[in-house]
């Protein structure tokens, strides 16, 4: 099973690095961009189990370690 | 007073604090690697700069819980005395022991210079030495009916507002606390230092070091430790040490 975690800033938090993004997007004329938001995407291989089970436990990883909660938010799935 | 550094892989600034309490202070002082899992007899510990597990995720994320860690964080919340510089302070908000969080500099920048720092609170423990002298003569009254003072010709002290200066060298030093928390550091007098003029990093209110509630854990993006003896040419630090070792 791995599972995919996605983090990124909470939405009233700044993100100057996505910022600067959009600006070089827009500078090369992708007109149509409104907002980047630069995050991370971490990949867990994970021993096969319960999927609720798992589901569980990287929940836990990631209040615990791999976001900031007080900036950060984070979304995962897990796939086999 | 007896102090111990803790140092993680990737601390650089160990042996600069240890220089500033033993060989500065005098003050017996010892390292503390962070795989320890007990802590020796002290009665300050300090979490030194640097890039402890080279930053990765997070700063101070990984380090948060180092096998020290479990000492160091019941040692702070029984009131010993924790001073966090730049990525100890990183490591404090990590842990939970402070606070906030220091996000990415806003200009995405390494930031290396020397700043102004006002000390917003001289009353804690680790800044009653930066309190105005009261032997410094202040500006005589101004009698009644007379035009009040032109500005300038005595200098302000403005209530105990001290500005020093002391150096950055940080690549994540932007303080950032929700709305709530913002309110209630200003409010209890737990915001020590904030940046005098030019906003270097972005920090919430200019915000550059905070205190916890209790006034026993210090957490700062400036480095006291690097201008702390004469030596270096600016021994605005110095004091910092000097109102722990003497009070």
């Amino acid at each position: 099973m791995i599972a995919k975690v996605y983090i990124t800033l909470k939405s009233g938090v700044l993100d100057p690095q996505g910022k600067t993004v959009q600006h070089a997007l827009e500078s090369l004329a992708f007109n149509e961009v409104r907002d980047v938001r630069i995050g991370k995407y971490i990949e867990i291989r994970l021993a096969d189990a319960d999927q609720k089970v798992s589901e569980k436990r990287v929940k836990e990883m990631c209040e615990k370690l791999l976001a900031n909660t007080v900036i950060e938010s984070y979304r995962y799935e897990i796939v086999s | 007073m007896k102090f111990g550094i803790i140092v993680f892989p990737g601390s650089n600034c160990d042996r600069d604090c240890y220089q500033t309490v033993h060989a500065v202070q005098r003050q017996p002082a010892t390292y503390i690697w962070h795989k320890e899992t007990k802590l020796p007899k002290v009665d300050c510990l300090i979490l030194p700069g640097g890039f402890s597990y080279g930053d990765y995720l997070r700063t101070g994320a990984i380090a948060r819980f180092s096998p020290i860690m479990k000492e160091v964080i019941p040692f702070a919340k029984k009131g010993g005395l924790v001073l966090g510089i730049c990525n100890g302070f990183q490591v404090l908000t990590e842990a939970g022991l402070l606070p906030g969080v220091l996000m990415r500099n806003s200009n995405l920048q390494f930031i290396c210079k020397t700043v102004s720092l006002k000390v917003e609170n001289t009353s804690t423990l680790f800044t009653k030495r930066y309190a105005p002298s009261p032997l410094v003569p202040s500006a005589p009254p101004v009698p009644l009916g007379h035009p009040p003072r032109q500005a300038g010709r005595f200098p302000s002290r403005g209530g105990g507002r001290v500005v020093v200066k002391m150096p950055i060298a940080h690549g994540d030093g932007n303080y950032y606390a929700d709305a709530e928390t913002l309110k209630r550091l200003e409010g209890e007098g737990q915001v020590v230092f904030r940046y005098e003029g030019e906003n270097p990093n972005g920090s919430l209110a200019s915000i550059a070091g905070i205190v916890n509630k209790q006034g026993n854990i210090l957490g700062m993006m400036p480095h006291p430790e690097r201008c702390a003896e004469k030596m270096f040419g600016n021994e605005d630090g110095r004091k910092l040490f000097e109102s722990l070792v003497k009070g």
